[in-house]
């Protein structure tokens, strides 16, 4: 019951890009199209469950004074093996993502949850906050990239094959150019904090 | 109790008669020339799209507010005022769903989600602009013609910069507007005439458009010259590009403007130099958007920096 919260906590309730409103960067940057939202997902999930798991099993162990610099020790080791993985397997993907990927490591979600829930908690609570936070990570950038991709450049591209034969309509450039990271990303926050503020309205009614 | 003379109330006491829908519908009046003079030099296609544009802005206004369940204020005639400028934007040749995107972006994403009339941080047809500008580049630079017989053309700011080699319109065709460019921006004395009117009206400051305008024609004239310094086209720099358009109807925008007199100065000279420094080394031949957009942005800080002294108050020092 409590792992499946721990879990269930980063989907929605407190979803690292929409509710936390952490790790932007990678965020705002990847996010012109939706695989490469995927990629970057799988790519912290991966490193967030793992770090989490060594850092809770770790948390009696390390001093509280150094807590940070043995937190970034733990997550460099996963982003590496990300890192030098996804080059070799996935080169193409690896060159569209660049910098990003190294860049997990100061990724504020990581450190985030080895410093809030990993170093206080469990080894199998840390692990299903980790896969939870993840995924929730994973989906809020699919949608970002989904959102982007289709009006930047009026299709889909799903695993290298186009969803529609060609461009729908005239595509909007701006929509895969940085403004249009902002203008997707603020639209979406206004959008699910609307909906969350009527939600919770009525239920303060009833 | 017999006498009801003495009211008490609360201020302010004295109130003007201005109010909103007065102020822009003498906004309307003073744009129409413009727009008149737009449909005699581009033709029926000019009507077009500022149809188009003014009716599409009065619909996103009007579902905004259905949807949100606010008082439908579509009357107050701001919201035409944004479609109308929107239009006075575009190059003739512009595809219509271009500008009706335009105005819902304007309407609805600058001016509605920030709050609505009174709230919006930046000039609303302008941010839509450049939003098109960078969605569109393509449909938002080509399309330029020539007055009357629709040929296309290159703008003469396009010919000063280099970027296209043309003849540059003489005098008198800069004044009538007998040149390329934007539906609305081209007639300088229509805009001279709608702006002059506002400022007899009281309804403009002079120190938003006069600094503008006047801090362009210093710069250019002094740098703007191949030959050394102030040997640059003064005229074809004021005449050309949205610089009359964008003084007198967008920078001295209530809501994204300084209230200060002082403000005003800084905000005119502000804008001046960051168009002429555009237009003269920048990547775009025409800045005068881009430079209402960035003063827009800066007006609270103006602001706060202008305030003026409250009488009788020394001035405090920083510590």
């Amino acid at each position: 019951m409590n792992l499946w919260k721990d879990f269930s906590n980063g989907l929605v309730r407190e979803n690292p890009v929409f509710r936390l409103v952490l790790g932007l960067c990678p965020v705002l940057a990847v996010t012109t199209a939706l695989m490469n939202g995927f990629w970057m997902g799988v790519a912290v999930i991966f490193v967030l469950t793992c770090s989490n798991v060594i850092i809770s099993v770790l948390r009696n162990f390390i001093p509280a004074h150094i807590r940070i610099p043995c937190f970034i020790v733990v997550i460099a080791t996963f982003v590496t093996i990300v890192q030098m993985t996804m080059n070799a397997y996935l080169p193409e993907m690896y060159d569209i993502l660049g910098i990003f990927v190294p860049l997990i490591v100061v990724n504020c979600i990581i450190l985030a949850r080895a410093e809030a829930f990993a170093s206080k908690n469990r080894v199998l609570n840390a692990a299903a906050d980790g896969i939870g936070m993840g995924i929730g990570f994973t989906v809020a950038l699919m949608i970002l990239g989904a959102i982007r991709e289709f009006l930047g450049t009026g299709n889909l591209v799903l695993n290298g094959t186009a969803l529609f034969g060609g461009p729908l309509f005239e595509p909007a450039v701006i929509m895969i150019m940085p403004p249009g990271a902002f203008i997707t990303m603020g639209l979406v926050l206004g959008l699910l904090n609307a909906i969350s503020n009527r939600s919770k309205a009525r239920a303060k009614a009833r | 109790m017999a006498d009801h003379k003495l009211v008490v109330s609360s201020s302010p006491h004295l109130r003007t008669k201005e109010t909103t829908p007065r102020l822009m519908g003498a906004v309307l009046l003073a744009l129409l020339p413009a727009a008149l003079a737009s449909i005699v030099l581009f033709g029926p296609r000019a009507l077009a799209v500022m149809a188009v544009t003014l009716a599409s802005a009065l619909v996103a206004e009007g579902l905004y507010m259905k949807i949100v369940r606010k008082p439908v204020t579509i009357a107050d005639g701001s919201a035409a005022i944004t479609g109308l400028l929107l239009a006075f934007n575009m190059p003739p040749m512009v595809p219509l769903w271009v500008p009706v995107i335009g105005s819902f972006f304007a309407i609805i994403v600058v001016k509605q989600l920030f709050g609505g009339l009174g709230q919006n941080f930046m000039n609303p047809a302008l941010a839509a602009r450049a939003f098109l500008l960078a969605a569109w580049p393509m449909s938002m630079t080509t399309g330029w013609v020539v007055p009357f017989d629709g040929v296309t053309s290159a703008t003469p700011l396009q010919v000063l910069r280099g970027m296209a080699s043309a003849r540059l319109p003489e005098t008198w065709e800069l004044l009538v507007g007998m040149r390329a460019g934007a539906l609305g921006e081209t007639s300088a004395v229509a805009l001279l005439l709608g702006g002059f009117y506002l400022l007899w009206k009281g309804v403009i400051d002079w120190r938003i458009p006069g600094c503008f305008i006047g801090t362009v024609a210093l710069v250019t004239w002094a740098f703007g010259g191949s030959g050394g310094l102030f040997t640059g086209n003064v005229l074809a720099h004021t005449l050309t590009g949205g610089l009359l358009l964008g003084a007198f109807f967008m920078a001295t925008d209530y809501v994204t403007s300084p209230v200060t007199r002082r403000g005003r100065v800084v905000m005119g000279i502000g804008c001046g130099l960051i168009t002429a420094l555009i237009r003269l080394w920048g990547g775009f031949p025409e800045g005068v958007s881009y430079s209402i957009l960035l003063m827009n942005v800066a007006t609270p800080l103006i602001d706060r920096a202008t305030l003026p002294r409250v009488f009788g108050q020394r001035r405090v020092k920083a510590a």
